[in-house]
């Protein structure tokens, strides 16, 4: 189930409209390809961290770096500035959460940087979360109120919620097809996400959030994604919290079904902790 | 929440001056406070200013009006900045301080009607109150020291703040001193009549990459910034830290003696001397006054537990511990790491990852604390070698020899100290 499109709202008008209606046949041929990546280096883009890092988010970048390390990969991340042109040749990109106001200048110098798009035309991973989720799809809320036109990587575009912030832990079961455990998050945001044809959600909310949690769309969705390209409401830093979806992007970027084992004792601590503390009832 | 203190509304004899609605309520705020420690709920300071508040609106205007009045705001060093301007502001004359931290409109009334003869009034005031007590109090001088994030969850975003400062302090005829390393402050300062700019330093640059201004990227050349957009820039400081030296607006430069330590208290020391000379005490005169402060609040108080010496140092933001770890002993220095995640610190604990633990190499560490796996997690993917403990008992009696420096957020802090109390 999805919400219909708000007024006025025409996916045709968007930015790559082409980019979310690939046919399947294309996406087969995506997956079939030898790994991405050309050399032995995971290339790790870590994209505008001046204006979206607002929530920890470098920790997302230091938990890929550090589990693909013990995998023995080496890893080169490139930290972007809004300054700089976004390279087209990264393996998995990192776009994070962000205030309002910068989240509106990042979708504009993303929005003239074609980098993240052609990039994604190539088959790499894109992780995007909150603000960062929001501007991967059609438009957004900006911070003068208006409808601001976002990348269209993703087929979900963000209204504001009418009530108060959602704040707080959120647990959600993923879509059974990514292989994931329950994601454990914390969610801060007012924007309410709706969810098109062209993507999944990545998972559906079981706790947490005052308002249903997640994208708050009304149908205890979170998040959302299609092929490498995904996008969540949830920080903590997310990949912190579920080691195994950084391991899920390691993954997409080798094409690989499996890694070595890397050890996950303090994660699995703090995983259940949280699990079991946002399961109580407040 | 932060900034509750403790001290007690003493009787004063300014209230025979007062206006009698404002003398009953601070009557009535007195009674309350000590109904509120009778009943063993606190010191009572902040419900006896909010009772009185509630008697006569006014009355923080009214209690104010006799003094000379500074404010100081900031995200970090309030507290201590508080103190080492009162202290530089003893030489001309009686002062009276919330001390303690109580920095909300309610704690700074109830500090002021504890105020005796006072002179002068030296005040720390929360970042979202700044701009109403501003108001209130007519100062003749406003601190401002640096704002960065800050328990994210519930507060407003950074530059918000900024604007809300900038907003409410435009009109303002007080003299404002404000930190021109910082870009929030100095564009918060920048629409203000009469400012001081005081080159204080800044560790933490992660807040200020976009142009408060405009919006462009902000260039950092060394100890410089701009924005190349809408020529936004760093303006010419008056007042400069200098290594261990305050450089005056005269280029006389003079030595900070402090037994507090760390960059961030040399940085803090300028600011008061600045603050000082507002108020016709001279550099030489506030800074030698400045030295007699040993601690604050508890904060860098060496106690002794279990028969070893343990330092308590405050750490509640990045900004924070990033100028917290600066100071700490080198390895091999035990450090005990405690964070909770209550209200009064924020709940989301995602700002952990904004702090580069790795410094920490090579320093035994223990980590407690209510969010003690997040910590775990935190120093695991730093690559770092640490315990974890359930409680500074166990983390004392497992540290190796040598001074032990145990750096806690908020309510972890005020734990700890409870605990080295007995």
């Amino acid at each position: 189930m999805s919400m219909p499109p708000p007024p006025g709202y025409d996916p045709r008008q968007q930015q790559h409209p082409q980019q979310y209606q690939q046919p399947p046949q294309q996406q087969q041929q995506q997956y079939g390809r030898p790994s991405r990546m050309s050399d032995s280096s995971l290339r790790l883009v870590w994209i505008y961290p001046d204006l979206l890092s607002t929530y920890g988010d470098r920790g997302n970048a230091l938990v890929l770096e550090r589990r693909a390390r013990q995998r023995g990969l080496a890893v080169s991340r490139i930290d972007v500035r809004s300054d700089q042109p976004v390279p087209t040749s990264g393996d998995i990109y990192l776009i994070g959460g962000g205030e309002d106001r910068p989240q509106r200048l990042a979708a504009e110098r993303l929005r003239q940087d074609s980098g993240l798009a052609r990039a994604v035309d190539n088959g790499a991973i894109v992780f995007s979360v909150c603000a960062g989720y929001q501007i991967l799809g059609h438009e957004f809320i900006n911070d003068l109120g208006q409808r601001e036109p976002g990348l269209g990587l993703l087929d979900v575009w963000s209204t504001r919620g009418e009530g108060a912030r959602s704040v707080g832990d959120v647990l959600a079961e993923p879509d059974p097809r990514l292989g994931l455990p329950t994601l454990t998050g914390f969610e801060n945001h007012q924007g309410v996400t709706h969810l098109g044809q062209g993507v999944s959600p990545l998972a559906t909310v079981t706790a947490g959030g005052p308002h249903g949690g997640g994208n708050g769309d009304g149908n205890g969705t979170e998040g959302a994604w299609r092929d490498t390209v995904f996008g969540t409401y949830l920080h903590g830093p997310v990949l912190a919290r579920n080691p195994a979806v950084a391991d899920l992007l390691i993954k997409l970027a080798l094409d690989v079904n499996a890694l070595p084992p890397a050890d996950t004792t303090w994660y699995d601590a703090l995983r259940a902790e949280r699990i079991a503390a946002t399961g109580q009832p407040a | 929440m932060p900034g509750t203190g403790s001290e007690a509304a003493a009787p004063g004899a300014r209230d025979s001056s007062l206006p009698a609605r404002a003398k009953l309520a601070v009557t009535a705020g007195k009674v309350a406070a000590a109904a509120s420690r009778t009943v063993g709920r606190g010191s009572g300071s902040v419900i006896g200013g909010k009772v009185a508040l509630k008697l006569d609106p006014d009355l923080l205007a009214k209690l104010a009006d006799h003094l000379d009045v500074v404010l100081v705001s900031a995200t970090n060093g309030k507290t201590t900045t508080t103190r080492l301007i009162a202290e530089a502001l003893r030489a001309a004359g009686p002062v009276v301080s919330n001390a303690l931290g109580a920095n909300m409109p309610a704690g700074i009334t109830a500090a002021l009607a504890g105020g005796s003869d006072a002179r002068y009034g030296v005040i720390e005031v929360d970042e979202k109150y700044l701009a109403g007590v501003a108001r209130d109090t007519s100062p003749k001088a406003i601190a401002l020291l640096n704002l960065s994030r800050d328990q994210l969850d519930r507060a407003a975003e950074t530059r918000m703040m900024a604007e809300k400062w900038r907003e409410g302090l435009q009109d303002t005829d007080a003299v404002i001193i404000a930190n021109a390393d910082d870009p929030l402050v100095t564009w918060a300062a920048s629409s203000c009549r009469r400012v001081v700019w005081v080159a204080a330093g800044q560790a933490w640059k992660e807040d200020a990459w976009s142009c408060p201004s405009c919006g462009g990227v902000m260039q950092r050349p060394g100890d410089d910034w701009y924005c190349q957009e809408c020529g936004f820039r760093r303006p010419q400081p008056h007042w400069a830290l200098q290594g261990v030296h305050v450089v005056d607006p005269n280029g006389a430069a003079w030595p900070i003696q402090l037994q507090l330590p760390g960059r961030a208290n040399l940085a803090n020391a300028t600011s008061s001397a600045a603050v000082a000379a507002v108020f016709g005490v001279p550099p030489q005169v506030a800074l030698e006054r400045m030295q007699s402060v040993s601690a604050v609040a508890g904060r860098y108080d060496v106690v002794s537990y279990q028969g070893r010496d343990v330092r308590l140092l405050l750490a509640k933001n990045p900004a924070g511990w990033l100028e917290t770890f600066s100071l700490i002993d080198g390895p091999p220095a035990p450090v005990i790491l405690s964070v909770n995640a209550m209200d009064a610190d924020g709940t989301d604990t995602s700002w952990l990852w904004d702090v580069d633990y790795e410094r920490l190499a090579g320093h035994p560490v223990f980590v407690m604390g209510q969010r003690k796996l997040d910590l775990a997690v935190r120093l695991e993917v730093a690559g770092l070698q640490f315990h974890v403990v359930d409680s500074l008992a166990d983390a004392v009696r497992m540290a190796p020899p040598g001074r032990i420096e145990a750096i806690a957020n908020y309510t972890a802090f005020q734990q700890l100290r409870k605990v080295v109390a007995g």
